[in-house]
């Protein structure tokens, strides 16, 4: 079940045109900067805004073309805002059961208990609204959107409103509902590193228009494109735990690219783990440094230099098939000769274990 | 003592502010649901009219009302060519000059709880497959439960101390147009002291439980939520 848009919306300084199919399941971050139209985008999804030319199908359903519109209520779909919104005249439960109550006999893939049990909500069943956390009542908005068995759900940056130990208490639950349920997700969203541990895809929006789509990695390290010429520009790799020294508190990471030493104690061999390297933790010699408290140290090759504006500019490196960024400043640029094609030794100041 | 007359008065006034209350609840909630949600650039227009009572001598609009509803007056006409007759001097007449003296006490408080309730609530409701009637009822209705009391029973309270219109579209027949509040006025017109402080007292008794009711009860509303 594929999904296929194509909307126009005008108003006054105001635009938006864009055309996309999202793939059948997975999540897919909608990016761009602040009033870029990214909530438009997902509001006019969800039928909660109109838009006069407009077409949108989801599997074998048309929701809108130049005839048909099908209001909000009959349209198979989750929606979760950025502030929780549970309904405060009901406790959680009634709130789960809010959506079912209006199923009628429609296809329901994901019960109540299974919803309940992937948010980790069950203590919280007889609550009252008010009594629960932020992090708490945005799991059971996500449990209620998710009770429909919806054909999409759409988050519009559903974290945003939380501090940064609520996303992280969020997160996991997220994640298990892309690799359980094969529900495709549209997520709105500015924070790269959460975008970067969730979203298969990235649709980068910029002034109404689709700036530029693709996989998730690819988009991150593509040097035409805001996110690898931003100050916090980084990658982000998964690999996979082959050794420990314990002593040091310290483990061997061993991805496509070769082999990392990472400060981690708690890791067991042969764990998957991702990790993020900041492009400004990336420096590069012509030779390979002796005698340096820099752990990390591997030949790559120079595949394309980001354009040199400012101070500082943005290379990215091939590690054997990985792609890595480095940040480095315009002079250095000029003292190493650098050239697509160079070969090179990148020394990683520091890498960050992710999730 | 309270009089046989007065027990009629009494029971002719609560039924006025009953039926003045269940009407405007009827057509105020619609008329309020519009004015906290329409974007039409008039909308003032229909608020201020809706408000007019307020500031209005009660005088002035029976004063209106009586021309209206009698028998040369449009309605009166109207009412009249479909076979009925003139509403002034009816209980239907009063009723109808209870409506619109009472509409701002109704519809006010309904408009500021439907629009506090904003635009979200409903959109979740959309979202979770309620139709927009279910949606009003199921959400609207009972998020705004503390606005509908206070609506009902400033509707209720405020017809029952109605005076000055009653006065100009009902007169004064005893057992059909005859209220408390002119009661009230006759017996002190006629020196009768003591049945003036019966019924005043017994109103001034209504009126403060009514209120009792609906400040305890929202209070109620709000820590139950």
């Amino acid at each position: 079940m594929s999904i296929e848009a194509r909307f126009e919306i005008n108003k006054g300084d105001f635009s938006l045109n864009v055309e996309f199919t999202i793939p059948e399941q997975g999540i897919t971050a909608i990016m761009g900067p602040s009033g870029c139209g990214k909530t438009t985008l997902l509001r006019t999804i969800a039928g909660l805004e109109r838009c006069k030319n407009g077409f949108l199908k989801v599997g074998e359903t048309t929701w809108q073309d130049e005839n048909v519109f099908v209001p909000t209520h009959k349209r198979s779909l989750g929606y979760v805002f950025q502030e929780a919104s549970l309904f405060e005249h009901l406790n959680v439960k009634g709130n789960l059961q809010y959506g079912l109550k209006r199923l009628k006999g429609l296809k329901q893939d994901v019960s109540l208990e299974h919803a309940v049990e992937l948010l980790g909500i069950e203590h919280l069943l007889s609550r009252h609204v008010e009594q629960l956390s932020g992090g708490e009542k945005q799991r059971v908005a996500i449990a209620r959107a998710l009770v429909l068995s919806p054909e999409i759900l759409l988050m519009d940056e559903p974290l945003a409103a939380l501090d940064s130990a609520r996303k992280q208490e969020i997160m996991p639950y997220l994640e298990s509902i892309n690799t359980q349920l094969r529900i495709p997700v549209l997520y709105v969203s500015h924070a790269v590193a959460e975008v970067a541990r969730l979203a298969e895809h990235i649709v980068l929006i910029e002034n109404g228009r689709i700036r530029a789509r693709g996989e998730t990695a690819e988009m991150l390290a593509r040097l035409d494109l805001p996110f690898a010429r931003d100050d916090d520009a980084a990658v982000y790799i998964e690999a996979r735990v082959v050794s420990n020294d314990e002593p040091f508190a310290l483990s061997e990471i061993a991805f496509p690219g070769g082999q990392l030493t990472i400060a981690a104690s708690h890791l067991s061999v042969g764990q998957d783990v991702r990790v993020r390297i900041a492009a400004r933790d990336v420096s590069l010699t012509l030779t390979h440094q002796h005698g340096t408290s820099i752990l990390n140290i591997f030949p790559v090759v120079v595949e394309e230099i980001g354009e040199r504006e400012g101070a500082q500019f943005t290379v990215r490196l091939r590690a054997n098939g990985t792609s890595i960024l480095s940040r480095i400043t315009r002079k250095s640029a000029n003292i190493l000769g650098l050239k697509v094609g160079s070969t090179l030794f990148a020394q990683l100041k520091s890498v960050a274990l992710c999730s | 003592m309270i009089s046989e007359a007065d027990l009629t008065a009494l029971f002719i006034t609560l039924k006025l502010a009953a039926l003045t209350t269940l009407i405007l609840l009827i057509i105020g909630t619609p008329l309020a649901w519009w004015l906290a949600r329409s974007r039409w650039r008039y909308k003032f227009l229909l608020e201020a009219l809706v408000a007019l009572p307020l500031v209005l001598p009660p005088t002035v609009l029976g004063f209106y009302l009586l021309i209206a509803l009698g028998p040369n007056g449009p309605i009166g006409q109207m009412m009249q060519a479909l076979g009925g007759q003139p509403l002034a001097f009816t209980f239907t007449g009063l009723v109808i000059g209870s409506i619109i003296y009472s509409m701002p006490f109704v519809v006010q408080p309904l408009q500021t709880a439907f629009t506090a309730i904003g635009q979200r609530p409903l959109e979740v409701a959309a979202s979770l497959r309620a139709s927009p009637l279910d949606r009003f009822f199921s959400v609207v209705v009972p998020l705004a439960r503390p606005g509908f009391l206070t609506a009902a029973v400033l509707g209720f309270a405020h017809t029952l101390g109605e005076f000055g219109v009653v006065l100009m579209i009902g007169g004064n027949i005893p057992g059909v147009t005859q209220v408390l509040s002119i009661s009230i006025y006759n017996h002190v017109e006629g020196l009768e002291y003591s049945n003036a402080h019966w019924l005043s007292g017994g109103l001034l008794l209504i009126s403060f439980i009514m209120l009792l009711m609906v400040y305890g009860l929202n209070r109620r509303f709000s820590l139950l939520r």
